[in-house]
């Protein structure tokens, strides 16, 4: 609790980092940039720039995670339009192009959209997707009515209000470099220093609020954290395209993991990649938009998660899926096999493939297949006229005989489930239950004194056509 | 200068292809609204980028036709690519969107830079518009030079129109109530496509006017405007067509005024008109619902201060209760003094030198909502497992809510009991 008291000290912070960044002027960081240029062989512009954007795409990486986690992918979006008409003012204001300035007023514009999305959502009976869009589109178009005023202006023409829209990579400065390492800089800590509040405003702010947490402005610390990732990324990579930023790499690491305390990482590392992986491609196409180039970079990285992800992504889902549904229908039909033989009486009858296939809504293929697989696995065997258990099959084929007779009769028994209708429900859960499950089973039918002295039959007669 | 129906011709095809792209936006707005989808809106407009550029690679023109195949096949795409990561790869739709169409635009843009070289679709273009040179490129049609954008945008019109007509029906169930609509076996997965394709139509056919970003403005603003003004939908249509005539006659005069961009303005007209309808909306408005709640509080008041002199006569032989005790009685509530004020204006209170008493029409009053509140106790404490001590401030909160229906079916509940849980007397109905 006590902690919250010291948040006022961001301000103070903040203020401190300006004073000294006035102090000290540009020089250091140029002379840094000199030294480190040389230290990897690289050009100072191109080394500027890899450097810009990867710091970029760090930080939007980490931001974005947060904003994903608590589904305002694109608000980040909406922000990003709606600094535009703070921008044009604060051009205006000034009457020159002054970077701190006017990334001071399209962080206002933006600030003040994204409490509109918010404002409108809790407080009228419009919902967040038509908020986000009228935010967004409106104060997009009083942003190009502004700028367009600007334009007419003969000093116009150096606001350099297009770069906004598609970003101007290329034409970054020492002057940017320099603002992205300082909002960098802070929203890292920021995120370090609060990050258990800001898991918990994201989870369950109602659990928050009731510690007494201010949530309000913890979230509205984590949109302005937003607000000002996205401001920097203007110039670097446009409006539309700061929004790929902030989504991309958080929905790609989401694939990996389920903890938020490798998923924030993560994401920053993605964001790392997109920019430094971005940067070098458009290098060697040169003639193609940097911004575009460094997006695709990140959709790259997004396709790459999704598909091969260990558990989440798709090829690992479904394998999953394919192996599970391999297993329901090889005991589907071990199942099938044993229950026709206890028709027959006699388990040594090979059962012909008409009766499986009265038995069961399988295709002759599908058939084909898993008679396969089941003599692979050595639990079929094959016959001139038909299909027999082995003996390892027969064990097998027994215990997914009583785990479905148990279920059928724990649902007539217990569940009142009239016995007609028990077959499709233990036929779902037969592949399922675990042994432990069945043990319970067991004693819970023997406590109640229904448990039969030797094992289960079928609560229904076994007949034709019983499967649909 | 050439004239139309008595404008200058230039001005008269600005407000004319302003106000086709607002009504045809607004007519498929309403749905994307209805059913949270505007978003899905901007994702379209964005996305039919690359298929403007390939579809200017394929066919070598900048031929409406094939450009217009090539972004309704790319704003399908988007909804089709857009469902299939939010379905198998488990992402929220949200996040979905916001992968999909910030890709495609990418893509859009690296295209289009490729092939910007061969054909003036150049960017600016794509993002702003060129509403204001509508009028330069014209067809000659039935001996009026009519602009290409316009025509283009009629036709688009009326086939929005029409397709809003014929399966009106469809659309509303479909969005007010899908599973209704699936279970009543309407092809919804169809009509769901078919509405992004119409999307998708309208987008490519309004970007060259008013630009990617801002289609998104039509799309979404007057519909929404709409939504806040009424709960039927042929009113939400109407109105949200209205509000888009009146943006977009606005948003040309006001930037004309200012010497600015047409669409820029549009926006910010329909913009405008959606602040109007949130503050002054006549049922969902800001002024609206706070009148609403300060009624109610006054009506609170005026009650509650009528059952505290009913309560004082009741005990005290009919003597009037001071003022004093009154507002002692009220402490921590503003507006006191007006309740007090309107109930003797009403007549229901009459001020005497000692104090306030109730009229006879105010004993009335205040007997029925004294009734009210002890039955209510009367039917907490037979129903709900509140200690005796615990049924006073719910019933408080209840009395001023119970009407003639609901006291009946709660005396019929508790059998009309004589006296309250606490053993005051309630008197039956009639006789306050």
């Amino acid at each position: 609790m006590q902690r919250f008291g010291l948040l006022w000290l961001i301000p103070v912070a903040l203020a401190l980092e300006i004073t000294a960044v006035e102090a000290f002027g540009l020089e250091p960081i140029q002379q840094g940039i000199v030294v480190l240029a040389d230290l990897f062989g690289l050009h100072y512009n191109s080394f500027l720039i890899w450097l810009g954007t990867s710091l970029l795409g760090l930080t939007s990486g980490v931001v974005g995670a947060f904003a994903v986690l608590k589904k305002r992918s694109l608000v980040g979006d909406a922000v990003a339009h709606a600094a535009l008409p703070g921008l044009a003012i604060a051009f205006m204001l000034i009457g020159e192009r002054n970077f701190i300035g006017m990334l001071t007023g399209a962080a206002i514009s933006g600030i003040l959209g994204s409490l509109a999305i918010s404002w409108l959502i809790r407080h009228t009976r419009i919902k967040s997707d038509a908020a986000i869009g009228i935010v967004l589109s409106v104060l997009f178009g009083l942003g190009i009515a502004l700028s367009r005023i600007i334009q007419d202006d003969p000093t116009g023409q150096q606001a350099g209000l297009d770069a906004f829209l598609l970003g101007k990579t290329a034409g970054m400065i020492s002057q940017d470099l320099l603002t992205i390492a300082l909002v960098a800089a802070n929203v890292l800590v920021m995120v370090a220093l609060l990050y258990k509040e800001f898991k918990l405003i994201g989870f369950d702010p109602d659990f928050a609020a009731v510690l007494g947490w201010p949530v309000l402005v913890l979230d509205g610390l984590l949109m302005a954290l937003l607000v000002f990732t996205t401001v920097i990324g203007l110039p670097a990579v446009g409006v539309v395209l700061i929004a790929a930023m902030l989504i991309i790499p958080g929905v790609s690491a989401r694939f990996w993991t389920d903890k938020l305390h490798v998923l924030v990482p993560l994401a920053g590392f993605f964001g790392l990649l997109t920019g430094f992986v971005g940067t070098y491609a458009s290098a060697q196409f040169a003639d193609l938009p940097a911004g575009a180039v460094i997006v695709l970079s990140g959709s790259a990285v997004f396709m790459i998660s999704m598909l091969v992800a260990p558990r989440r992504g798709l090829i690992a889902r479904s394998l999953l899926e394919l192996t599970t549904r391999l297993r329901i229908a090889r005991q589907n039909l071990l199942r099938t096999l044993f229950e026709a033989a206890e028709e027959n009486e006699n388990i040594d009858i090979p059962i012909t493939p008409s009766v499986l296939l009265k038995l069961r809504s399988w295709s002759p293929r599908q058939l084909q297949v898993l008679s396969w697989w089941g003599r692979l696995l050595g639990e079929v065997e094959s016959h001139p006229t038909g299909w027999r258990l082995t003996e390892a099959g027969r064990r097998h084929a027994a215990q997914i005989v009583r785990a479905h007779r148990l279920w059928e009769v724990y649902l007539v028994e217990q569940a009142s489930i009239a016995s007609d209708h028990v077959h499709r429900d233990a036929d779902e859960i037969e592949h399922v239950l675990t042994p432990e499950i069945l043990k319970d089973l067991e004693q819970k039918l023997q406590a109640a004194g229904r448990w039969p002295a030797t094992a289960p039959s079928s609560v229904h007669p076994l007949t034709e056509g019983e499967h649909a | 200068m050439d004239t139309v129906l008595g404008f200058d011709a230039i001005g008269f095809w600005i407000i004319a292809t302003g106000i086709l792209v607002n009504v045809s936006g607004a007519l498929l707005g309403n749905y994307l609204v209805l059913r949270r989808m505007s978003l899905l809106g901007d994702a379209i407009s964005h996305a039919v980028l690359p298929g403007l550029a390939i579809a200017f690679v394929v066919a070598q023109s900048r031929h409406p036709i094939p450009m217009l195949i090539g972004a309704a096949l790319a704003g399908l795409a988007t909804v089709l690519l857009t469902e299939l990561i939010r379905r198998f790869a488990r992402v929220a739709e949200d996040a979905a969107i916001g992968v999909v169409f910030t890709s495609l635009f990418a893509l859009g843009v690296i295209l289009i830079s490729r092939v910007a070289s061969q054909v003036d679709l150049d960017p600016g273009c794509v993002l702003y518009g060129i509403l204001e040179s509508a009028a330069l490129d014209t067809i000659s049609l039935a001996g009026l030079e009519i602009p290409r954008m316009t025509l283009t945008l009629a036709i688009a019109t009326v086939i929005i129109i029409a397709f809003v007509g014929l399966f009106w029906k469809e659309l509303k169930i479909v969005s007010f109530d899908p599973n209704l609509a699936t279970t009543l076996g309407l092809p919804t997965t169809l009509i769901h496509y078919l509405l992004m394709a119409m999307v998708a139509g309208f987008t490519v056919v309004a970007f060259e006017a008013v630009g990617s970003i801002l289609v998104v403005a039509m799309l979404v603003v007057p519909s929404a405007t709409a939504y806040l003004l009424t709960d039927r939908m042929h009113w939400m249509v109407l109105l949200s067509v209205v509000v888009g005539i009146s943006s977009a006659v606005l948003g040309r005069e006001s930037a004309l005024m200012l010497d600015t961009s047409v669409a820029g303005m549009m926006a910010v007209a329909a913009g405008a008109h959606f602040v109007l309808a949130v503050l002054f909306g006549p049922h969902y408005g800001v002024v609206a619902r706070t009148l609403f709640q300060l009624r109610v509080k006054l009506r609170i008041q005026r009650e509650d201060i009528m059952a505290l002199v009913y309560r004082w006569q009741e005990r005290g032989s009919g003597s009037a209760m001071p003022r004093n005790a009154i507002v002692e009685a009220m402490s921590g509530r503003t507006g006191h003094t007006l309740a007090l004020n309107m109930l003797t204006w009403r007549g229901l209170m009459q001020r005497a030198a000692d104090g306030f008493s109730l009229s006879d029409e105010g004993r009335k009053e205040a007997g029925k909502l004294i009734r009210g509140h002890r039955l209510w106790e009367s039917f907490l404490a037979k129903h709900s497992p509140l200690p005796d001590d615990h049924l006073h401030s719910p019933a408080d909160r209840m009395e001023h809510f119970i009407n003639d229906k609901l006291l009946q079916d709660v005396a019929q509940a508790v059998d009309h009991p004589d006296t309250d849980p606490h053993g005051q007397p309630i008197l039956s109905n009639g006789k306050g």
